[in-house]
């Protein structure tokens, strides 16, 4: 079979969020990817299609976010880099599916291509049954997106758990010009299904029950399994380190806080109050689970003031307010988007905007 | 007519007992279903299947969820454990991640046609070189005894007390007859264990779905008609009767549709 190499890290090209995406997946290793269209999460479902067979790999238009998130489990089983992915209401579908992947510790790459920003419960506390958790990645353009495709690629790969990358509307339709790195190899894992182990008296066995067999005299013990799958978690979250971009916090008396695309906003709005003198900082969570709650409550010790903004109705804001304990009042900023095309887009999303509410804050 | 061991005259050989007796790539021979249950008659059947085609150390197994998943952690083959009803979607994505493999699921009618009706339907249109297997007993036996799709008319089940009724209850659902229609299958059938000769034409069947995955000819599919004495409320060693007077009256075992070459 003859590969044809994508883009070297060398080559700068003009892309879109979504083909950005796509095309960091790809470099990433991702061989499997299967979708059901819904904007704004379809563009990346269309590149796939059109971009993984040309190097050996399988893109399945599914039938439903059902069997979407169900083929690729059955991939992600035979050690194949995989991923899949929908808007919010897509991964609602996915949600049971979601759970026992983590019970049956397997990696997959899940993209949550949201709306607005209304899906940060749904990502970061999951919608699922069960005890698990799933690391949550949130970038604030197609570069950071690149970046965190590729990190959760070997993020799942190590912990044998889903990683969800929470993108929005702006991400996904913004172009930009972005460098896709070099391809990246994935070995298969010993793990990995391929019919091989049958009837060697130890034939492998992947569930969300457990993977004890009746022959070891125990079979499956649902308790004891769901503690190894918790001890694991645990691990995964006292290892993987809490990413976020920190702006002039040291002298701040008001720390700003938000994430995905309108953190950029936000960061902008922050740089023109600073110029203007105001001693305000900023904080953009880039994992948020696990969310950098220990940086958040250094950075906001002894200031005056918190501010939040997101495009829903304060659901990050738990985090921030269990990170800050009480240190700080924490205000509310942000706002559901009054936008008539049901996809999100903040009419608030405007740097002047963004000040005045800062400056109100400050004012209190 | 019963049969019985005269004791004046024992046998030569000693006593065995179920444990005693492991069927071909079943690790442990004891199971912990019911007595009379016709669903380790099927998995026996599957296996030897499998082994008989020399196609043990090229399957995976994607089990669904109900009595049968008793088995998913007692086969010598690999075995990958999905959710009630959506093991054909995990099925594909083994299969065409890895073409080389033999892949087969086992279902039961609650998973397959209540539960998971349109995953096994898309599977089969897809022509998905996937062998779907359904033990049918027209009843949620796990959970004790519910209507289930493919529940026959006048079946008394916790849900449907005074029998089903197709005025209250709809009627059931025959998926090997649906199935028969799509372009993509090549192979479907449909089986019983109530009887040895059943046994033996069920295991055939089996043969013949394996070949045609082998031969990449499309969706192959063997529904597979099992007693359940204790969902159907009744005595054990009424089951199989009961199995050919009703669920297989409706069921009818036979090749719905076969496009191999002899
Ligand atoms: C989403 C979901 N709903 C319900 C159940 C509960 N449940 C477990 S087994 C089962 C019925 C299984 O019926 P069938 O597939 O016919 O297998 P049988 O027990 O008859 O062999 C049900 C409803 C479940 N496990 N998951
Ligand atoms: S309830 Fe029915 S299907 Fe389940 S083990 Fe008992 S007899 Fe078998
Ligand atoms: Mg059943």
């Amino acid at each position: 079979m003859t590969l044809r190499m994508a883009p070297q890290a060398k080559d700068p090209q003009l892309l879109q969020g979504s083909e950005a995406i796509a095309d960091a997946m790809i470099a990433a290793g991702c061989r499997f990817f299967s979708g059901y269209p819904m904007t704004p999460f379809t563009e990346v479902l269309e590149v796939m299609a059109r971009k993984l067979p040309e190097v050996g790999g399988v893109c399945m238009n599914a039938e439903s976010e059902l069997e979407a998130i169900g083929m690729a489990w059955g991939a992600a089983a035979t050690g194949t880099p995989s991923a899949t992915g929908s808007t919010g209401q897509g991964l609602s579908l996915m949600q049971e599916s979601l759970s026992e992947i983590t019970l049956a510790r397997l990696p997959l790459v899940v993209l949550n291509m949201g709306r607005a920003q209304g899906d940060y419960y749904q990502a970061t506390r999951g919608g699922g049954h069960g005890d698990y958790r799933h690391l949550v990645l949130s970038p604030a353009d197609a570069a950071e997106a690149i970046d965190l495709i590729g990190l959760a690629f070997d993020l799942t790969e190590r912990w044998r758990n889903p990683v969800v990358v929470l993108g929005d509307y702006y991400l996904a339709h913004t172009a930009r010009s972005v460098t896709i790195p070099a391809m990246k190899t994935r070995e298969t894992p010993e793990w990995a299904l391929d019919g091989s182990s049958g009837g060697t008296r130890h034939a492998k066995l992947i569930s969300p029950l457990g993977t004890a067999k009746q022959r070891d005299d125990v079979g499956y013990d649902i308790a004891v399994h769901y503690a190894d799958c918790v001890a694991a978690t645990n691990e995964m979250i006292a290892n993987v380190e809490p990413l976020a971009e920190v702006e002039s916090t040291d002298d701040a008396e008001i720390i700003v806080l938000a994430f995905g695309t309108p953190g950029a906003y936000v960061r902008a709005a922050v740089r023109q109050l600073r110029s203007d003198g105001l001693a305000v900082g900023f904080i953009r969570p880039i994992t948020l689970f696990p969310f950098p709650s220990d940086l958040v409550a250094r950075a906001t010790q002894g200031v005056k003031s918190v501010a939040v903004y997101e495009n829903n109705q304060g659901q990050m804001l738990d985090d921030v307010r269990l990170a800050v304990l009480g240190n700080a009042p924490v205000h509310f900023i942000g706002g559901l988007s009054l936008d008539s095309s049901g996809f999100g887009i903040a009419p608030d999303l405007e740097v002047s905007v963004l000040v005045d509410r800062i400056r109100e804050v400050a004012a209190r | 007519m019963s049969t019985y061991l005269p004791t004046d005259n024992p046998p030569d050989e000693p006593s065995r007992l179920v444990d005693d007796f492991v069927p071909t790539l079943i690790d442990v021979g004891a199971h912990h279903l019911c007595p009379g249950c016709g669903e380790p008659i099927a998995m026996r059947c599957v296996m030897e299947a499998i082994d008989e085609r020399e196609l043990t150390a090229r399957s995976v197994a994607v089990f669904g969820i109900g009595c049968y998943t008793a088995f998913s952690n007692n086969l010598d083959i690999e075995v990958l454990q999905a959710l009630h009803g959506r093991a054909p979607s995990l099925a594909t994505g083994v299969k065409r991640s890895k073409p080389s493999t033999i892949v087969v699921t086992i279902q039961g009618d609650g998973d397959m046609v209540s539960e998971g009706l349109q995953e096994v339907l898309h599977a089969a249109a897809r022509g998905e070189n996937i062998t779907c297997i359904m033990l049918n007993n027209g009843v949620f036996g796990e959970t004790g005894g519910h209507m289930t799709a493919t529940t026959v008319l006048g079946q008394r089940t916790k849900t449907s007390l005074e029998g089903r009724d197709a005025a209250l209850h709809g009627r059931p659902i025959l998926l090997s007859s649906l199935l028969a229609q799509i372009d993509g299958t090549a192979f479907v059938a449909r089986g019983a264990v109530n009887s040895a000769g059943n046994v033996a034409r069920t295991k055939k069947l089996l043969l013949r779905a394996l070949t045609a995955q082998e031969q990449n000819a499309g969706f192959s599919f063997v529904e597979i008609l099992t007693m359940c004495p204790t969902g159907w409320f009744i005595e054990t060693e009424e089951a199989p009767d009961y199995l050919n007077d009703n669920l297989a009256a409706v069921h009818e075992p036979g090749v719905l549709k076969d496009v191999l070459g002899q």
